[in-house]
């Protein structure tokens, strides 16, 4: 089965991230750039449906500027058969970024899109749910879990309030959660592999998609802090702060 | 132009207080871009549902019946909603990013090729409209253009709407759904028991986090703790990872946000992700045995204590303030 995985490149979740005084966008120096860590999940949740088919192909595809080969390398070296870089320099929005993914899916013909819930940059949640509409096909987001058999997929999903399991026919678009897997590293034999395995790159204005950005961000503002407040001697003087002065019980 | 259509998400025959949120934020959208609020509210004998969301504030009650539309699944929803927007000509559709919200919504703005803003947190002047990124930390004005715009709303950033006194139209519409969609199924949905207040709905919230070190201690520690406040039960990304309890109990960036009167947090170290889903609580308690745990960075009031000692002290301490 082939399955086509989007990869995004953002910073490392451990890095504090600086809004610029200008408000033009966040400080970037000091960032070391990583796999969405969904993204992570999806790459591993694909080769392991791979390998327990025996065969298949996990094929990657990102949009973004020639540093995020980097990234794509990565994943290669995790397993992933090829990558795909989509070149742009621009802001693209969410709705671009879906375009521009069913494009290469229309070509590509995968069975499944599996890609993160949510990239931990824009926190958006959007891109794999658009990408299932303008394919026109069903999606199971949120996944914990994916079982596949005759061509039926069935996916448990974490819900507010519990866990919703429900199925479809391939093809279809899965968004991954962080309980679906625990992604392995790549070893030192797959980063050797990776650097021979196919990385296209393609230039995005070639493919003559809309990109016309619909959503602009105009300033970022670091957000108001808050300040610490005081420590209390013991849990008797917390209860009584807590019931006298915030009057919260 | 500037009409608001608000996706009423409910639960049986009630509507759970996001669904009030949304319509409140909804109609402050609609008075803000100079148009009306409408909702529109999907599924299957839903008379009784319609004449409880009729009364609170909005011009007009979309009511769209069909068998297909019985349990939510997102394409044929996708298809039957994204009708109704540009029928009424809606410029905005919006919901609150719950579960479903989050899931339905951007298949909405794909098919009305419209953009998307997910989580906003205020509405703001100029056509534009607040959200968080990067875990909270940084806030974006943004700005959409074309005829439809979707919007997702933080449950925790507005208040929810009352009753207005009068009581709007409710209209049916026939649901328009495609061929294609129709091929999800819903299989079965597993609810997480308790008999506790729901997460994003109560006063306070007491979480645990990794410090616990089993679900057994979540169960004889901190529920004691939780029961004696009344309190829904929280919990850090390494606790749910660990199994120590549900998945829907976890509090942060990608799980979810809440803001109560009162948050505890015990035994969490305060990670980015964990503080994106509850620094915005009125009052923050932070009980931890590390003096330098960010979360004491955020907290009102802490305390530096061994959990183990220190949380079943404090249910005896709250018993006697109870009594007195
Ligand atoms: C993509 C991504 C998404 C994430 N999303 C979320 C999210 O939504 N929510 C979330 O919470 N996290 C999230 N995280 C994880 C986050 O980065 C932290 O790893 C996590 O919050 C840590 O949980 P914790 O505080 O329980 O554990 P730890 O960081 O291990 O902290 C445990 C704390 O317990 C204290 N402790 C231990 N024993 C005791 C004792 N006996 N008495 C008192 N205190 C004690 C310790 O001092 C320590 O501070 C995410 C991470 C990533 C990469
Ligand atoms: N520029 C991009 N290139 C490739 N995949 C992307 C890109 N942006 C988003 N995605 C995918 O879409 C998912 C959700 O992103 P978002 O909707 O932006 O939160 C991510 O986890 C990726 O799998």
């Amino acid at each position: 089965m082939k399955i086509l995985v989007p990869v995004k490149r953002v910073p490392d979740p451990a890095t504090t991230i600086r809004v610029l005084p200008d408000g033009s966008g966040i400080a970037t120096d000091n960032i070391k750039w990583v796999i969405n860590p969904f993204d992570e999940i999806a790459i591993e949740e694909a080769l392991r449906i791979k390998e327990k088919q025996g065969s298949g192909e996990v094929v990657l595809c990102s949009i973004g500027q020639q540093s995020w080969q980097e990234q794509l390398r990565t994943g290669l070296a995790m397993g992933a058969d090829r990558a795909i870089l989509v070149k742009s320099d621009g802001a693209l929005d969410t709705l671009a970024i879906a375009r521009i993914l069913t494009s290469v899916a229309s070509q590509e013909k995968p069975e499944l899109v599996i890609l993160g819930k949510q990239a931990i940059d824009d926190d958006s949640n959007q891109v794999g749910q658009m990408m299932a509409e303008m394919l026109g096909w069903p999606q199971a987001t949120f996944a914990s879990k994916i079982e596949l058999s005759d061509g039926k997929c069935t996916v448990t999903r974490e819900v507010d309030g519990g866990l919703e399991t429900i199925a479809f026919p391939l093809p279809g678009v899965i968004t991954t959660d962080l309980r679906l897997n625990e992604p392995r590293y790549a070893s030192l034999p797959g980063i050797m592999k990776a650097r021979k395995k196919e990385l296209k790159e393609i230039a995005v204005d070639s493919m003559g998609i809309d990109l016309t950005p619909r959503l602009r961000i105009k300033t970022l503002t670091a957000p108001p802090k808050r300040e610490a407040g005081r420590k209390l001697e013991s849990p008797a003087d917390l209860v009584q702060v807590l019931h006298s002065e915030a009057k919260v019980i | 132009m500037g009409d608001v259509l608000v996706i009423a998400e409910y639960q049986g025959q009630r509507f759970p207080k996001t669904t009030m949120v949304a319509l409140h934020a909804g109609l402050e959208l609609a008075k803000k871009r100079g148009g009306n609020c409408l909702a529109v509210i999907a599924g299957d004998q839903l008379d009784g549902l319609a004449a409880d969301l009729a009364k609170y504030g909005v011009s007009k009650v979309v009511v769209l019946e069909h068998p297909a539309l019985k349990e939510y699944l997102a394409d044929a929803y996708s298809c039957a909603i994204s009708a109704v927007a540009k029928k009424l000509g809606a410029e905005y559709v919006l919901a609150t990013a719950t579960a479903i919200g989050k899931d339905l919504l951007p298949r909405i703005a794909a098919r009305l090729e419209a953009p998307m803003a997910s989580e906003i947190v205020a509405i703001g002047e100029d056509n534009t409209l607040i959200r968080p990124m990067y875990a909270g930390n940084a806030l974006a004005s943004i700005e959409m253009d074309g005829p439809f715009k979707v919007v997702t709303v933080r449950a925790t950033a507005f208040d929810a709407a009352q009753p207005s006194g009068s009581s709007a139209a409710i209209e049916k519409v026939e649901a328009e759904i495609d061929a294609g969609a129709g091929r999800m199924q819903f299989v079965s949905f597993n609810q997480t028991k308790s008999d506790r207040p729901q997460l994003t709905e109560a006063r306070i919230v007491v979480s645990g986090g990794r410090g616990l070190r089993s679900g057994e201690n979540f169960k004889t520690v901190l529920e004691p703790l939780v029961d004696e406040l009344g309190a829904a039960m929280g919990a850090s990304r390494a606790a749910v990872d660990a199994g120590f309890v549900p998945n829907d109990l976890q509090v942060g960036q990608t799980g979810k946000v809440v803001a109560p009167e009162l948050y505890v947090a015990v035994g969490i170290s305060g990670a980015i992700q964990h503080l994106a889903g509850m620094k915005d609580s009125k009052t923050i308690v932070a009980i931890n045995k590390d003096p330098d745990a960010p979360i004491f960075s955020v907290a009102d009031y802490g305390l530096v204590a061994d959990l183990f000692k220190a949380v079943p002290e404090m249910v005896e301490e709250l018993k006697k303030v109870k009594h007195s």
